[in-house]
């Protein structure tokens, strides 16, 4: 593709911290090129702004490769911006034309509150995985890793769920900010294989309890979050921690 | 879990959406039934016996008790879900997600049921409070439902807002269906596709034939 550059007008959430009001700012920038990543866009930006003495724009970032779940940003009405199964670290500017108007706002839930401009904290999804996203084994010597036999379907099916990065970009587009998606990831990628089967009830039940604990809104199955979600996480996650919930709490005592 | 926490977590409160909204459908399914003998055109002999046996033999009257609670647990805790999830986020977008990612209609299922709602409480003003009052709530003598029908679906306006329940009906279960089974825990594709396809045939059927019985008796295709 023809490289180019561009110039820009960018509207863009400004908010101090959690306990202030929070307002749209709007920044020109220039002669960007077409093959900056979107947060270089903003790197850029932020440097201007140092160099006149001015706050920089605060977001959180760090692999920047789509994998470790960091970036958050909700780009003219999308959370991660215009691009399919991508993170915004990996949206590239030449998504944009001379001239584009671009509103970036942080990602919207109670059960994310802004800590400064674009930065949200999502120590909620932490305390979730906490109430039961993990597997309870001795420690000691490594088990042979062929002892217990795992089917390539079921392999295949964990590790696509496995896959969650834990962004919350699920939550931002929910119109109930609902975490089901996450939520259903962890549990399925668990529930799939023999070594997550004896925990399967009880984390299924603490891991919702917890969500709930956390003000993140119930499931309405839309699809948005599928929609979304930067590693095609499947809505038929969210049937199965149905099921794992119904089961956990009709047999437990 | 107790079944206080159980039916009262997030999920939980949507298997009790999933629950009533799956025994209203299939209420659904015995009243489109029953009221297609209009369509008889026998001046409404086959119909009447058939309201006869609803109004007064005991076990539907019995049955229809756990009609209303039904509505009335899908209709409460539907509003209070909804309300609930809006509250999730104080602080809204300044630019919407609109359609992209989900249709219209999944993301109105408040709206769409509350406008079922208005709809159900002309439609029970209409046929089921003057029958039932007339029986004096007991097992009393009925009046002619089908003279009232015929009398009811002559005013275009009442006309309209029945086809307004119909449609608000089918949008409704077209997103509700489907949403019900993956609350059960239906996951697997080949049972998704399944009830995907059974879902639309229901949307499309079942208020279709509900829209052509005001319809019917306002052009005059029964006598």
């Amino acid at each position: 593709m023809e490289h180019y550059t561009m110039n820009l007008t960018l509207k863009v959430w400004r908010q101090q911290n959690g306990n202030t009001p929070g307002r749209f700012e709007t920044y020109q920038v220039k002669n960007i090129s077409s093959e900056m990543s979107f947060l270089e866009m903003i790197d850029v930006l932020n440097e201007e702004m140092i160099r006149e003495g001015k706050d920089p724009i605060a977001f959180d970032h760090d692999c920047r490769e789509g994998i470790c779940g960091m970036c958050s940003m909700y780009i003219d009405g999308r959370p991660h911006g215009p691009w399919q199964q991508n993170t915004v670290c990996q949206l590239h500017m030449r998504a944009y034309k001379d001239g584009d108007t671009i509103v970036i706002e942080p990602w919207r839930a109670n059960a994310f509150p802004v800590i400064k401009d674009l930065m949200v904290d999502r120590s909620s999804f932490d305390r979730i995985i906490q109430a039961g996203g993990f597997i309870s084994v001795n420690t000691g010597s490594p088990v042979d890793a062929n002892a217990i036999p795992v089917e390539k379907n079921m392999a295949d099916a964990a590790f696509a769920a496995a896959a969650c990065i834990g962004c919350g970009a699920c939550v931002a587009a929910c119109k109930n900010s609902s975490a089901m998606l996450f939520l259903s990831a962890k549990v399925t990628h668990l529930a799939l294989l023999p070594q997550g089967h004896p925990e399967r009830r009880t984390r299924a039940m603490n891991m919702v309890a917890q969500m709930d604990k956390e003000g993140f809104g119930a499931c309405t199955n839309t699809g948005a979050c599928e929609a979304v979600c930067p590693k095609g996480i499947s809505i038929e996650n969210i049937a199965r921690l149905n099921r794992e919930y119904l089961m956990a709490g009709l047999t437990s005592e | 879990m107790k079944w206080s926490e159980m039916f009262t977590s997030s999920v939980g409160k949507k298997v009790v959406m999933a629950l009533t909204g799956i025994f209203l459908i299939l209420f659904l399914i015995v009243h489109v039934g029953l009221n297609a003998c209009i369509w008889a055109n026998d001046g409404g002999k086959m119909f009447n016996a058939g309201a006869h046996f609803m109004g007064s033999n005991i076990v539907p009257r019995i049955l229809e008790i756990g009609l209303f609670a039904g509505f009335i647990l899908h209709i409460v805790q539907g509003l209070m879900l909804e309300f609930q999830n809006r509250s999730r986020r104080k602080q809204g977008y300044s630019v919407a997600m609109g359609n992209k990612g989900s249709k219209w209609y999944s993301r109105s299922m408040g709206i769409l049921g509350t406008l079922i709602l208005l709809f159900l409480v002309v439609h029970i003003s209409d046929f089921w409070l003057p029958n039932r009052a007339n029986q004096g709530f007991l097992l009393g003598e009925e009046i002619d439902l089908y003279v009232k029908m015929r009398e009811v679906f002559q005013t275009e306006w009442v006309v309209v807002l029945y086809l307004v329940g119909c449609i608000s009906l089918a949008w409704h279960l077209l997103h509700g269906f489907q949403s019900a089974f993956r609350t059960f825990g239906v996951s697997n594709k080949k049972y998704l596709s399944l009830i995907n396809t059974l879902g639309i045939a229901f949307s499309i059927i079942v208020p279709l034939a509900f829209a052509l019985m005001p319809l019917s008796f306002y052009f005059g295709w029964i006598k």
